[in-house]
């Protein structure tokens, strides 16, 4: 098999991956043995390769640990719940500052979807928490005791949950409710 | 829609100990277990945003939102793969999200089309002896490489980013560019070829004694 220079440029990329047959392998190394043009493409597509395989080529972003270690939600989640972080990112909306609970239970509620429950006293309004369309309370997220029967589950902030009428869950928000 | 999903399956046998511990205290509530987790990708990270997203600044916000995302759902990491491929896969993810957003792709597409063009012929043969890798301790040098990637267009420089760079194999940069093997291999070739005409003339010497020539601009 004999080989020439087009030909060996086209298959340099394959020959530095190894990814070539016996028999080509061979027919370009007879003919860049021979062929300074092609030598000289053969051996610098490598340093290319190896160069850029460094390590040190790229050049990280000046304090780039530091930056996303303060990204890092407060909150490790937990194996096998997706609600970790969910319970995190409500928490830095808390400490961001937003207070407006007082105003979302007092001003226009809807009528309570459920007189079975106690009304919400004690939410935070950031709080993100999951609603069913078709149920009458609203739950931390991942309770297991939310309304199912759909697949039409929200995810939304406690203040407009409760806006909407929704009571919280006796069952995973009870440390909020009265005693 | 969020996944909630609760398999209690245990983290199964690690490929990689070391990292298995790692991952194993991040989840048990160790925050400083993560850092050394993901330290040694940090550089990998911040490559494979600059791979599809030209700007410095938004590849350098990918690749920071891409490690918070890697600590969210780490729980979800399964140890059949390398934390450190999910992690670029989660990276490039995000990246193609921005890409999108930023309707970048409109101009600078990376789908499959318009490849197999012209095969790429090498316009320069300036004799290229071996570059010692310790001549990239010299921030010339690291200078001379990064604006010569920055030059290729984003189809060739991603693929040789994540082939090159980041070391994926062949089928894994198809598969995260979401693009053929085939093109793979020739945006890989073409871009070699590319780097090399524009690296040759200047480190010939090991050293970036002459500039590149300008484009279109034959040195011979």
């Amino acid at each position: 098999m004999v080989v020439n220079c087009a030909e060996v440029w086209q298959q340099i990329s394959n020959y530095l991956d190894g990814d070539l047959s016996a028999e080509l392998r061979q027919a370009i190394e007879n003919h860049v043995r021979g062929c300074k043009h092609c030598t000289a493409v053969l051996e610098g597509t490598r340093n290319v390769v190896r160069l850029y395989g460094d390590d040190r080529v790229i050049e990280l972003p000046a304090n780039f640990t530091q930056k996303w270690q303060q990204r890092l939600p407060l909150f490790i989640p937990s194996k096998g719940t997706a609600y970790g972080w969910l319970v995190a990112v409500a928490a830095l909306a808390i400490v961001s500052g937003t207070f407006a609970l007082g105003k979302a239970t007092t001003s226009t509620v809807q009528a309570l979807r459920s007189q079975h429950s106690e009304q919400a006293q004690k939410i935070p309004a950031a709080m993100m928490v999951e609603v069913a369309a078709d149920g009458k309370t609203f739950h931390v997220p991942g309770c297991k005791f939310i309304h199912q029967s759909s697949d039409k589950v929200r995810l939304i902030a406690a203040a407009d949950a409760m806006r909407a009428g929704y009571v919280p869950c006796v069952r995973c928000l009870r440390e909020y409710l009265r005693r | 829609m969020l996944s909630l999903s609760t398999a209690p399956s245990a983290i199964p046998p690690p490929q990689n100990q070391r990292e298995a511990a790692l991952i194993r205290r991040t989840l048990q509530g160790d925050r400083d277990a993560f850092t050394e987790l993901v330290k040694p990708y940090e550089r990998r990270v911040y490559a494979a945003a600059l791979a599809l997203l030209r700007n410095e600044a938004d590849a350098e916000d990918i690749a920071q939102e891409a490690i918070v995302k890697a600590f969210t759902h780490l729980h979800q990491f399964r140890a059949e793969a390398k934390f450190s491929t999910w992690l670029i896969q989660i990276t490039i993810n995000q990246a193609r999200m921005r890409q999108r957003k930023n309707h970048a792709n409109l101009y600078d597409s990376l789908d499959d089309t318009h490849d197999g063009e012209e095969d790429y012929v090498p316009r320069e043969f300036a004799d290229w002896r071996e570059t010692p890798p310790e001549t990239l301790e010299r921030k010339e040098i690291r200078a001379l490489l990064a604006q010569a990637l920055a030059s290729l267009g984003e189809k060739y420089r991603s693929v040789f980013v994540l082939r090159d760079i980041e070391q994926l194999s062949i089928e894994e940069t198809a598969k995260a560019l979401a693009i053929s093997v085939a093109n793979v291999k020739t945006r890989l070739l073409r871009a070699r070829l590319m780097l090399r005409d524009i690296l040759a003339p200047a480190l010939r010497d090991g050293w970036p004694g002459h500039v590149p020539f300008q484009k279109g601009e034959k040195p011979w």
